[in-house]
């Protein structure tokens, strides 16, 4: 009795999802949140992609002659949800798929996908990953079916840890994160690198607290100032890292912090002047590195879309990796795209970015960064509009953030 | 010496935030019997009603006009629409606040977008005020606490001293009475409701710029606020001020202890396997989830909470 | 025995019967692989739902915290299943759902302890932080519940099958949870009509007097969400085998919230309430959710104005509607519905116009600056100009004049047909 309206319901849903276009096209889908709590990094994401496909695929011809197209799914950020958002997607024909917020959601696509594989061969899935950073993905659970473009929570902290072997000022540090999966992660890799690499600074404190559930971080800030350190290491990010910033200006606490994401997605507003040379970050890219031409793509960016601040680099990577992929390859395969995957050199605006065949997992060069005033010189552009931007302290080679790998891959 | 005054400072600052939120939710509570789930979304709208007044023309007028804003926005709510889930009983009410955060999160994504807001200190508070062993105290949490204090002083003086704190008293317990006497009894209820999320407005007023002003800022703090409550005791002002203190002392000493379950278990003689996971927990990694701990313990052992007049 | 033989008659034989022929025929009609997933998700819910019904709707239970039964329910089925390894066939897995319920159960009966001795505010605050309490705990033990990434297995054991199913494929999946609905929707019926049923009821209704003709109404609320959390933790291990995967999400407040919109909606006075809230709200989070990013927007208006206008939720609307109809008078209210159809869409699609202007203005792609042409409603529009948004307004007037004049005349008929409806009972 329902159907008829459910069936509409649903091709409605396919219609404006799909968007009716008839023109042959290479489709994409882009599984993340779209609604909720987390979906302004979805769609800072997807607006990424969707800019990166246009400019750096679609404007040069193409792939094949065909446009390559991101359409959104919204898995509200549930490990769930993705998976339904997964067979919606393959229902409409989609052969590749990208994912990358919440280590959850990323375990929930690499399972999915690796049984969906295994039980239809003949309709592979590829899932590209641009930012769940779990070390397991390209290591116990790598997958033949998976590209990691980010580098993971381990290779972070190994470039993180060879700036520190070199910075003599630290000699107290403290290590402060959010109690799950990537904070436990943060904290153990902290301790065995500077174990191998610097004996001499002490980790004078260590403590996790719920994600997301500290709304005034003076105690732990005081608990950090009574232990004398210098330097503070911390997985933290969204509202948990810019509270910890802000009570740290409150209290007069003059270390520095070590972060992972202090770079985007809202934090610098929310942070403000209390980061000011107190927050260092390691990525991919920012700002006031130096470029042919992403300078000019984020700023174009920035402008086309005011109050999303363009911070993915990888995204740009990612798209014209799988665009090369796939005209290297002169098929849309998955098994073909991802065969001309492995072991590719790309040069890209900050170095080349190489994507290892053992694990899938692509090395780039990283950035250490801090954040200070913008002054129009070496700190060129601003974050977010805040009057500060990220400075350069340190640059990465691909190298030096290599480390091996555990993957053992079940090719097809 | 230097751990137990810093942790006292900042259990009492936070204390007495804690204790702006909560006041509000108490005082419908007490007056109206109705928890209101969407008070931390109250909390919400007077930060960033603020936040944009500021933009326009500075914190100031925007600490007077925000909380009356956001007043007024309650006391439409309660004229619109908890009136009428009212007749359909106390669960009816409770799910309408329910999905009116809902809402309010949704509105608030929608016009001030997904992300954090600058808004920021006013420079006039922005500074030390003193520093304590080598911790500055910054102006403007002084300036939270006082405004915190001032709120219950001004609070009890007009339930007790004013004649309209007189009939809100009377209408909560007699309410027919009251309206024989010629009192508007929906439109004192309408007044409360919208007295009481002004105050939650003036919290974020206040709040919104000492922590972030962001969308999620209301289901941060919302479950919280009701822990304070519950503790307090469903419907004292008094309770809930010295429930606010307590767990803000509870959560900030309980930060700074490095020893872990064992160690307390094994104060009383109760030794846990070594290396399970439970073991391992340290009480600072439990810290912000005792509050939690301790309202399920209140609950059980004194439902009526700390200073409660009655049980629900 | 307790149950009365009244429980089985032919008609309601008959429509069990026909329903569960219906949902195993269902994948017939719905052949796409999303769909068949949609469903399967549907009957995980519905079994949920009809869990927390058995707190809100039969005893008066509020609870917050439902889906810490529904979550360890879960994550106990997982682990089962992972520490079957190769040991286990498809008949084990198939009946693996039965481990869920029994950490359900326990849950229940620990949980339930704690919570039952008061009702009313009391024991919905105490759930709300017992819930906050556990899914808090739930990230600090990472070797229980698998830490952010969860824990994941794989339903597919062995190489033989069991009468040729391996629960590998979705359909196969889909007909196990529509036989685990259905065992378990009976189960929960029946247990309505046996005295635990009718003194939850009278717990429900007056506290004071059941417990002055002699019953403990403090067992009789722990009795009940024990075995609410059991059919709860059944419902977990259908998910955790249906998703492979088992994340603290599930256990999360989010879904307390999520069950309780759906049981309130379908409607909690009846049986089958829940049933077409989870159906309904299901469909409503993901394929609304796939047209448009307001949903949630939709999803918290809608709820509002089920809890302003229809307390009963759809299942009352429904029950209304039989009584009219059993009484001979739907004729009567028929023309009515017909013509208050048309106002009602008319502002309906004027309110959805204005919702997606605004988000496509404020939320949506990013184009801000008004100039350039966006794609609303499958539409393009100049969002800088008056003409889309004075339109939506305009519809959306005309749709409000529309109703409440058309609405006016029908309230009325509305009004007399009832007092002939109750005229004719008394």
């Amino acid at each position: 009795m329902k159907s008829p309206l459910f069936n509409r319901l649903a091709l409605a849903a396919s219609v404006m999802l799909v968007g009716g276009s008839a023109c042959a096209q290479v489709k994409i889908a882009y599984i993340d949140p779209l609604s909720g709590p987390f979906a302004n990094v979805g769609e800072a994401g997807l607006k990424g992609f969707k800019e990166a496909a246009e400019i750096l695929v679609n404007q040069k011809g193409g792939i094949m002659g065909q446009k390559l197209e991101f359409t959104g799914f919204d898995n509200k950020g549930s490990p769930q949800e993705t998976q339904l958002q997964l067979k919606a997607a393959i229902d409409q024909g989609f052969r590749f798929v990208t994912l990358g917020n919440g280590s959850g959601a990323a375990h929930s696509l690499i399972d999915a996908v690796n049984k969906w594989n295994a039980r239809n061969p003949d309709k592979t899935v590829l899932f590209f990953n641009y930012a769940a950073v779990d070390p397991t993905l390209t290591n116990e659970k790598c997958s033949f079916w998976h590209f990691r473009f980010d580098a993971n929570t381990e290779m972070k902290m190994e470039a993180i840890s060879n700036f520190m072997e070199k910075d003599k000022t630290i000699k107290k540090l403290f290590i402060i994160g959010q109690d799950y999966a990537h904070g436990h992660q943060v904290a153990k890799y902290t301790k065995e690198m500077l174990a191998a690499k610097r004996k001499d600074i002490k980790i004078v404190g260590e403590d996790l607290h719920p994600i997301g559930r500290v709304k005034d971080f003076a105690p732990y800030i005081a608990k950090i100032k009574a232990s004398g350190a210098d330097t503070v290491m911390t997985g933290n990010w969204g509202n948990d890292l810019s509270l910890l910033i802000k009570a740290a200006k409150d209290a007069g606490l003059k270390a520095r912090f070590f972060t992972y994401y202090a770079g985007g997605l809202g934090t610098p507003q929310a942070m403000g002047a209390a980061g000011e040379n107190q927050v260092i970050q390691l990525t991919e890219w920012h700002m006031n590195v130096p470029t042919k031409n992403t300078e000019k793509f984020a700023l174009d960016f920035n402008k086309k879309y005011p109050g999303v601040w363009f911070y993915y680099l990888r995204v740009n990577n990612m798209v014209q990796m799988v665009a090369q992929a796939m005209n290297t390859a002169k098929s849309t395969d998955p098994k073909a795209v991802a065969l001309a995957l492995e072991d590719m050199r790309m040069p890209v605006d900050t170095g080349e970015v190489w994507m290892r065949k053992s694990d899938h997992q692509a090395m780039q060069p990283l950035y250490i960064s801090i954040f200070s005033k913008a002054d129009g010189k070496t700190v060129k552009h601003d974050s977010e509009g805040t009057g500060y931007g990220w400075k350069t302290l340190a640059t990465i080679s691909q190298r030096d953030s290599q480390l091996p790998t555990s993957c053992i891959m079940e090719r097809p | 010496m230097e751990f137990v005054v810093i942790s006292l400072l900042n259990g009492i600052t936070y204390g007495l935030l804690l204790f702006m939120l909560s006041s509000g939710l108490t005082l419908i509570f007490s007056m109206m019997g109705i928890l209101n789930f969407a008070h931390a979304s109250f909390y919400m709208l007077g930060a960033y009603f603020a936040y944009q007044i500021s933009t326009w023309v500075g914190f100031w007028p925007g600490l007077l006009v925000a909380p009356l804003l956001v007043g007024a926005v309650g006391a439409l709510v309660e004229r619109y629409g908890l009136r009428r889930a009212h007749r359909f009983g106390h669960v009816a009410e409770l799910l309408f606040t329910f999905g009116l955060a809902f809402v309010v999160e949704e509105v608030v994504h929608l016009v001030w977008g997904k992300v954090a807001v600058d808004y920021r200190i006013p420079v006039e508070l922005d500074g030390t005020l003193f520093t304590l062993f080598d911790t500055s105290f910054p102006i403007y949490k002084g300036f939270m606490m006082l405004i915190s204090v001032g709120m219950l002083v001004a609070l009890y003086a007009l339930l007790t001293r004013t004649r309209i704190g007189l009939i809100i008293q009377a209408a909560l317990t007699k309410p027919d009475m009251v309206e024989a006497l010629g009192h508007n009894v929906p439109r004192i209820f309408m007044l409360v409701f919208g007295g009481g999320t002004a105050l939650a407005g003036l919290a974020g007023v206040i709040g919104g710029n000492a922590f972030v002003t962001e969308p999620g800022m209301a289901a941060a703090v919302g479950s919280i606020v009701f822990v304070i409550v519950v503790v307090g005791g469903l419907g004292s002002l008094g309770g809930a001020f010295v429930a606010s203190l307590l767990i803000g002392c509870i959560q900030t000493f309980s930060v700074g202890l490095s020893i872990s379950i064992t160690d307390v278990f094994a104060l009383v003689g109760i030794a846990l396997p070594a290396g399970s996971q439970v073991a391992r927990l340290t009480i600072t990694q439990m810290a912000p989830v005792l509050p939690y701990l301790f309202m399920v313990a209140i609950l059980i052992f004194r439902p009526r909470g700390l200073m409660g007049a009655r049980e629900s | 025995m307790l149950v009365s033989s009244r429980l089985v008659t032919r008609s309601r034989l008959l429509l069990w019967g026909g329903c569960l022929a219906l949902a195993l025929a269902l994948p017939l009609i719905f052949r796409s692989s999303f769909l068949i997933s949609l469903l399967c998700q549907m009957g995980i819910m519905v079994v949920f739902s009809l869990s927390y019904n058995m707190l809100l709707g039969q005893t008066g239970l509020l609870s917050f915290g439902h889906a810490v039964y529904y979550g360890l329910g879960a994550f106990a089925t997982m682990h089962t299943l992972n520490a079957l390894g190769k040991d286990g066939g498809p008949l084990v897995v198939a009946l693996l759902p039965a481990v869920g319920a029994c950490a359900g159960l326990a849950g229940g009966v620990v949980l339930g302890y704690v919570t039952t001795r008061k009702a009313g505010t009391t024991f919905a605050m105490i759930t709300l932080g017992i819930g906050e309490l556990v899914a808090a705990c739930s990230l600090m033990f990472p070797g229980v519940f698998g830490g952010e990434g969860g824990v994941s297995g794989n339903r597919v054991i062995g190489k033989e099958s069991f009468l040729g199913f391996n629960w590998g494929p979705q359909v196969e999946m889909y007909g196990l949870i529509v036989m685990w609905a259905f065992v378990c929707t009976v189960a929960m019926f029946a247990l309505t009509q046996t005295p635990l049923g009718r003194m939850a009821n009278a717990v429900r209704d007056n506290p004071e007097r059941a417990e002055f003709v002699g019953y403990d109404t403090e067992r009789v609320r722990l009795l009940m969400v024990i075995l609410s959390g059991m059919f709860a933790g059944a419902a977990g291990g259908l998910t955790a085998l249906n998703y492979e995967i088992v994340t603290a999400e599930t256990l999360n407040a989010h879904t307390s919230g999520v069950v309780l919109l759906m049981t309130f909606v379908g409607g909690i006075g009846f049986f089958y309430g829940p049933i077409i809230g989870a159906i309904l709200i299901t469909v409503m989070q993901i394929v609304v959710g796939g047209m448009t990013h307001a949903w949630l927007l939709y999803f918290g208006l809608f709820f509002l104005f089920m809890v302003l206008k229809a307390p009963g939720g759809i299942a009352s609307l429904i029950a209304v509607q039989r009584n009219l109809w059993n009484a001979g008078l739907f004729g009567r209210m028929l023309p009515h519905y017909l013509a208050m159809m048309l106002p009602v869409l008319i502002l309906l699609a004027g309110l959805v116009g204005v919702v997606e202007l605004s988000y496509a203005l404020l939320a949506g792609d990013g184009v801000g600056a008004g100039d350039t042409a966006t794609r609303v409603l499958g539409m393009q529009l100049k969002l800088g100009t008056p003409a889309p948004w004075v339109t939506a307004l305009a519809v959306t007037g005309a749709g409000m004049i529309l109703t409440r004049w058309i609405g006016g005349r029908a309230g009325t008929a509305w009004n007399s047909t009832l007092a002939t409806l109750h005229g004719d009972k008394a």
